[in-house]
């Protein structure tokens, strides 16, 4: 029995789409939700909760190198926190939560009513929860990963690194690599086929283009880690021999694989922070973007590069200096469609009539902020440049530009632009520009003196320094720099809690933008369109046309509207699954394994095991499923 | 008010190929795991440098026997899965189902031959030296996917006898028959690197 519903009978469809759509109350259904809305909020609330943890530390840091011969936090715990700082920041912070923007915004942006796998999306929650847990438990018993974010070997190896430090690092890279890699095919999917009908791929928003290029960069780096840090773990726990010299093994092998993740993990992370720039400026400029074509080629054109320039970590290793060459150019080559973005970025707000809100200041910061640290990254592209400021300040001044302005700056912008969309209340203005306001002035003061820092010859990764060295009055400027930052993310987090407080209703769209996520409630329905929209422009909102919508969907299961890969011209329906248990169960028992095999290899079959079990139960038909697809056949 | 409308109740309710989903997330799995197939298979060439004789004095040239065996176990595999294949994008019950319990033994032969080189064909254990650890890996890694495969079809296998058969577990079987085209490329590939490439570099 299929029923055509039409817009008369408007009423009747809600109510059946939510009773088919919604997740069941309580608990269970918090355990079992395969929402996306859902999911991504409590990753983008996870992730937030990792970002102060790792902020904490940061502050312990900068205490501890505020003057000279301090000896707060002693050399062994000073290594914990720097690599957990580093860890908790790109592994459980950064990644993390741009994915968790797509997860949230792709459904709504393409028109459709939620991601193509929700069970799968799920269950990298649960994969990505259970590994940020084992990470930070480990470091409460003092058991905390020491080796930095990029734990080298040999330092990291059986010989230096004994104790199971290490091996909670890697396993925490594996839960946290399968979690980034099921949200990437999960976005890759849902953006090829799950796009409203005349969304063909040259009108699809820059922000969705920018989580598939990201999507597609994280399918083909975070192998790169998947088998550096398994053989780690192995060379640690079964006397593999892949980095010991003394066997034939190779420790620059570590630096390539790493790095060949390592250098495109950057742009997963700064990516999508130009996607979300790229949906705040056209709206506050009140135009469309200036150069689409050339935003979306710069965006597939950093995609490629990003993968040609790992190298550039590893100029300070005996490498042929002709094959050193190839990675300067193509690291200052980089610039190129980094440059066109900026630039049109620039000729948007320029060609129209801007209207300053708060998350416009943090899109605005970010472009000055990301210009600066992306010339000091051409700088060091440069080899003799690059030798002199190897593993100095110079080079975590850098990437914090690149990555707290070139990113976070970006993302707190998000967060207040699409705030009224998640929790269907307006954030306070002013309170928005006193958080910006000393958000920059803070960031400033605290990571630009680590430049000349660097250029003193401050190394990074030491727990502290002697008077003579010159170096006081810089670190004191950077940890009061640091007071300063901390009150703007005070600032800005309360101005969080204010709107989820008090914030005044929002509307379905209070910045009139263009995009489709705004033509429907705030917060949306569980089924997210009560008909699907059709599209036949960039700025949908915007077109004077008014689009049919789409019919013939049925309300009463779930049932979502697979289209072509390029034009989006409707292809067939597809029964999509609802909340399971299933999901939760398999990432314990992954979590069980991974966790075991820290102690002993068998971990791998316990967890190969547990894992079929549960995936049998996730998959096992069951006989409602049945009926439906009978019925609709 | 009345909108103008796109009906699409028409439209079928399964696909096969690009046009599905599931193919697609298949295919960036494999997208994945062929990366890091790939990145292993480098390592190996990598550490190969570090050495003047290869494998290492003391280790013998991995014998061809099981490895061949297997080879050609998957390769004959292959055309009861492209039998599969077709006719599940034909919805038929009976060819998918004896043909995935063919597949599905033959899945089991190759796991056999694999132990086979691990335990003897290799004739080096995975501590002995950089040497033993890469060849360890790659046919770890490879055999992981032999696995994973097997188990799937043994699965949509035990749907499709126990039942109730959904159209959708057609699509189930003609997807890990993609699934099963790669674990037969990687093994020529694999193959070619362990067993073949020390006897020509």
């Amino acid at each position: 029995m299929r029923r055509a519903v039409d817009p008369p009978h408007d009423a009747v469809a809600r109510v059946e789409l939510e009773r088919a759509w919604s997740t069941p109350p309580g608990f269970l259904g918090w355990l079992t939700s395969a929402r996306h809305t859902s999911v991504a909020t409590r990753y983008i609330v996870t992730a937030f909760g990792f970002f102060v943890l790792g902020g904490v530390l940061a502050a312990l840091m900068r205490l501890q190198l505020a003057r000279p011969n301090l000896h707060l936090i002693g050399p062994d715990l000073y290594n914990q926190i720097f690599t957990m700082h580093g860890s908790t920041m790109m592994f459980l912070f950064a990644v993390p939560i741009m994915e968790a923007f797509a997860i949230y915004l792709v459904p709504l942006m393409i028109g459709t009513r939620n991601v193509a796998f929700p069970r799968m999306n799920n269950l990298g929650y649960w994969i990505y929860l259970i590994g940020g847990i084992l990470l930070w438990t480990a470091f409460l018993l003092n058991v905390g990963p020491d080796a930095g974010w990029f734990a080298y070997v040999p330092l990291s190896g059986p010989g230096y690194s004994p104790g199971k430090r290490v091996d909670i690092w890697a396993q925490m890279i594996t839960f946290t690599e399968i979690a980034a890699l099921v949200a990437a095919v999960e976005v890759v999917v849902t953006v090829f086929k799950l796009r409203c009908p005349g969304m063909a791929l040259n009108r699809m928003p820059i922000f969705v283009w920018s989580m598939l290029v990201m999507a597609f960069m994280v399918i083909f780096a975070m192998p790169a880690i998947m088998v550096s840090s398994t053989m780690l773990a192995m060379d640690r726990l079964v006397d593999t021999h892949f980095f010991n010299p003394a066997e034939g093994g190779d420790a620059l092998l570590w630096q390539h694989l790493f790095w060949f993740f390592g250098h495109p993990e950057v742009y997963i992370i700064f990516i999508p922070a130009t996607g979300f720039v790229s949906a705040i400026i056209p709206t506050f400029a009140r135009r469309p973007i200036f150069g689409y074509p050339a935003m979306v080629l710069s965006l597939i054109a950093t995609g490629f590069l990003g993968f040609g320039l790992w190298v550039h970590h590893m100029f300070a290793t005996p490498l042929p200096q002709l094959g050193a060459t190839f990675f300067t150019v193509s690291s200052m080559m980089i610039a190129i469609p980094s440059g066109i973005q900026v630039f049109c970025w620039l000729a948007t707000l320029r060609l129209g009539r801007v209207v300053f809100r708060a998350p416009l200041l943090y899109a605005l910061g970010f472009i000055a902020l990301f210009v600066a640290g992306g010339l000091t990254g051409v700088m060091q592209a440069s080899v003799p440049l690059d030798l002199q400021v190897h593993d100095s300040y110079f080079v975590v001044a850098h990437f914090h530009y690149v990555l707290i302005g070139g990113a976070v700056f970006p993302l707190l912008g998000a967060l207040l632009y699409w705030l009224p969309k998640i929790s269907g209340r307006m954030p306070n203005e002013r309170l928005g520009r006193w958080g910006f306001a000393v958000l920059f002035i803070g960031f400033n003061l605290t990571f630009f003196p680590m430049h000349v820092l660097g250029l003193g010859g401050m190394p990074r990764r030491v727990y502290t320094y002697a008077a003579d060295t010159g170096w006081a009055t810089g670190n004191l400027m950077t940890s009061l720099g640091a007071v300063v930052l901390t009150i703007g993310f005070v600032l800005f987090l309360a101005n969080v809690a204010w709107t989820l407080r008090w914030g005044p209703p929002a509307g379905d769209d209070p910045w009139s933008a263009s995009t489709l996520e705004w033509a429907t409630s705030s917060p949306p329905p569980s089924y997210n369109f009560a008909y699907l929209p059709t599209v036949d422009d960039r700025d949908p909102l915007w077109s004077p046309t008014e689009q049919p919508v789409v019919t013939g969907l049925r309300t009463d299961v779930r049932e979502i509207l697979i289209t072509d890969a390029i034009d989006a011209t409707p292809d067939h329906r597809q029964h999509l699954d609802g909340g399971s248990i299933w999901p939760f169960l398999t990432a314990v028992a992954a979590g069980i394994g991974v966790i075991t095999a820290i102690f002993t290899p068998w971990g791998v079959t316990i967890g190969a095991v547990l894992c079929a079990i549960t995936l049998t139960g996730w998959f096992w038909p069951r006989v409602p499923s049945g009926r439906e697809a009978r019925r609709s056949a | 008010m009345i909108r103008r409308t796109l009906d699409v109740s028409t439209l079928p309710t399964i696909a096969f190929g690009p046009r599905a989903t599931l193919w697609w997330g298949v295919v960036a799995m494999l997208a994945i795991e062929g990366t890091a197939l790939a990145l292993s298979a480098a390592s190996y060439l990598y550490v190969r440098r570090n050495f003047v004789e290869w494998p290492p004095p003391g280790t013998i040239v991995p014998a061809l026997g099981a490895a061949t065996g297997e080879l050609i176990v998957l390769l004959v595999s292959l055309s009861p899965m492209i039998l599969v294949d077709r006719a599940a994008r034909r919805e038929e019950y009976w060819p998918v189902t004896v043909g995935l319990a063919v597949v599905t033994l033959f899945g089991l032969a190759s796991l056999g031959l694999r132990a086979a080189q691990f335990y003897g064909a290799l004739g080096v254990r995975w501590d002995a030296h950089v040497y033993g650890s890469v060849v360890w890996l790659l046919l770890g890694m490879q055999a992981a996917h032999v696995i994973t495969s097997t188990v799937e079809n043994a699965l949509i296998l035990a749907v499709l006898v126990i039942g109730p058969v959904e159209r959708k577990d057609y699509v189930d079987a003609h997807v890990n028959a993609v699934f099963w085209y790669f674990v037969v490329a990687t093994w020529i590939a694999v193959y070619a690197l362990v067993y073949l490439a020390p006897r020509w570099l």
